[in-house]
């Protein structure tokens, strides 16, 4: 691979890398606050792209597309935690994860049967132009995909760092207990959480379909699966770490790709994760887990 | 034998049985890892498919008989639970389950890949050797195992692991081969039924064992109620039998029964025999029977 592949490659990862990262946003911060590995997120993902396809067909445009799909997003995942995950608060760490794989068989199940199990090709609504940067190509699909990702995750450090109710997040991650003895209205903060997560995954889920011009029912199963992979990398609960976790499988993953092990595709980020934990079991950025006695 | 079960049940109900019990084996390993032992595991599926791919290449390779290959394909998934048994000693809880659900996808992706395992097209042509009456005897002997084996000191070990590892390991537990050793069984089940699975199917492809099947078998396990034996019975026998009696419902069959699985968690949230020990419950009741069947002395 001379140096001019190389970079493109590089590019190229880091577009797919940023769409990981914005799907495994969602993981990490759930996680952060409720340990709860959300399972059905990945649907929530596949709602979005769905979602922002059928606002296309409409007649809408990009941006029209992204902001349907976020809202659409939004209320699902609150929905979802409404009905499916606040009912077992307080019960054993698996009885909400199970409760989250029923959700997402739910949801695929109900889109299949809505949208038919083929994949549905996006209309082209950027027009696009392949653009030459020196000695690399950067489409203007791209280019959406690299602005609105930065623009959201630059957005949501804002919220978490600069607002009240990310401070409420910040501090009910802490330790959700004492949170709500301090006053703060926990479940509000948590439903404000899946919030922003869906927003996110259904901005992901409207751009990887324009990038890769496909869209199926089941197409948040990998795709959350290496989100959460991303997040586990990074460190969950940890907001950079899930940034940093999503651009390295992507880069990682692309890479491998354009090195001869395409087949071996969907190994290369599960190959990485088990690596990481094993060196690192809290992730890049994670605190490690304290044992007490 | 066979034939006398066909008078009286139809193949389709014999089949959904065989299955049934093929699953029970599989989820009783998985009690044992993840229900007595307390140790996460997202990735049971592989160790059914280590054990499927094994004892059905052992048949078409080598010919060799139908016991002989279900024994080496659960022999192999139990090395390959030791090698996922080691990473506890640093991974805990969460950590630990996403760790074999990765193991799991590269199990999955590396058998869609071999040329021996006939790759994404699958394995076909494996000589159909399960039938009722070996299934349900396996059934027994694992029930019967795992009984014994709560009841020893090894399982007590296991459980003192779960409540916690720390004083367990201040009483003198060397938790790692515990641990190891939970891993190890609970995936010898697992192989076994991947064994019975390949035997019954006739045909094995790689998408089958997905980490969707993984869950399958913990809900099982969670469904009943994670640390008892009658409950993984239980769980697996409902989440199994549930699809088949919502056919009648068609497409929305699959919708249901993700409604199921968040409604049982809803009002069972710790399963529906959580830590009931039936054999326990079952001397208990007798003893109080006898009890109030002979009125107390003196009275």
């Amino acid at each position: 691979m001379d140096l001019q592949t190389f970079l493109q490659q590089l590019l190229n990862g880091i577009t797919l890398g940023s769409v990981y990262a914005l799907i495994a946003l969602g993981y990490t911060m759930v996680y952060g606050i409720i340990k709860l590995i959300n399972f059905a997120h990945g649907d929530v993902y596949m709602i979005g792209a769905f979602v922002g396809l059928t606002a296309v067909v409409l007649g809408a445009d990009v941006w029209l597309a992204l902001c349907a799909a976020m809202l659409a997003c939004l209320i699902v995942a609150v929905s979802i935690e409404r009905v499916a995950y606040r009912p077992l608060r307080g019960s054993t760490r698996l009885a909400p994860l199970i409760s989250s794989i029923g959700v997402s068989i739910f949801i695929q199940t109900l889109v299949t049967l809505i949208k038919g199990p083929q994949p549905v090709g996006f209309p082209q609504v950027v027009k696009n132009t392949i653009y030459t940067v020196g000695p690399l190509h950067i489409s203007t699909v791209q280019i959406v995909i690299l602005l609105v990702a930065a623009g959201l995750m630059v957005t949501l450090q804002l919220v978490i760092r600069r607002t009240k109710m990310g401070k409420a997040m910040r501090a009910t991650s802490e330790d959700l207990h004492t949170a709500g003895l301090m006053g703060i209205n926990v479940n509000a903060v948590i439903s404000f959480t899946f919030a922003l997560g869906a927003v996110m995954a259904g901005a992901g889920g409207v751009l990887v379909g324009m990038y890769f011009n496909s869209v199926f029912p089941l197409m948040g199963v990998m795709a959350g699966l290496k989100a959460f992979c991303a997040a586990v990398v990074g460190g969950i609960g940890s907001v950079p770490g899930a940034v940093l976790g999503g651009l390295f499988l992507g880069v990682a993953e692309v890479l491998g790709v354009a090195a001869g092990f395409g087949s071996y595709r969907d190994a290369i980020a599960f190959g990485l994760l088990i690596l990481v934990l094993l060196i690192r079991p809290a992730g890049l950025l994670g605190q490690p887990q304290q044992r007490k006695v | 034998m066979d034939d006398l079960i066909r008078e009286f049940i139809n193949p389709y109900h014999v089949q959904v049985l065989i299955l049934l019990g093929i699953f029970l084996i599989a989820a009783l390993g998985l009690h044992l890892i993840t229900g007595v032992t307390g140790q996460l595991s997202f990735g049971h599926a592989a160790f059914l498919s280590i054990g499927a791919y094994t004892a059905a290449l052992m048949n078409l390779r080598l010919d060799l008989p139908f016991l002989a290959c279900l024994l080496a394909g659960a022999v192999v998934a139990a090395l390959a639970g030791v090698l996922v048994g080691f990473p506890s000693m640093r991974l805990t809880g969460d950590y630990l389950g996403i760790a074999t659900l990765g193991f799991a996808e590269i199990v999955r992706v590396v058998f869609m890949n071999l040329e021996i395992t006939g790759g994404a097209r699958g394995l076909a042509g494996i000589p159909r050797e399960t039938n009722l009456v070996t299934v349900y005897v396996l059934v027994i002997l694992t029930v019967w195992a795992m009984y014994r084996l709560n009841h020893s000191r090894f399982g007590r070990a296991l459980v003192a692991i779960r409540e916690d590892e720390i004083a367990a390991e201040c009483m003198g537990i060397k938790s790692l081969w515990y641990k190891v050793g939970a891993f190890a069984i609970g995936s010898f089940c697992a192989g076994l039924a991947g064994g019975l699975y390949a035997h019954l199917l006739q045909y094995l492809n790689p998408a089958d064992f997905g980490f969707a099947r993984s869950f399958e078998i913990l809900c099982f396990v969670v469904l009943g109620g994670l640390g008892s034996i009658a409950g993984a019975v239980l769980g697996t026998t409902i989440l199994t039998i549930a699809p088949e009696m919502l056919r009648f419902s068609a497409e929305y069959r699959m919708m249901m029964y993700g409604v199921l699985m968040v409604l049982m968690m809803i009002f069972r949230p710790g399963g529906l025999l959580g830590g009931v020990d039936l054999v326990a419950s079952f001397r208990l009741l007798w003893s109080r029977l006898r009890n109030t069947a002979t009125p107390a002395g003196g009275a």
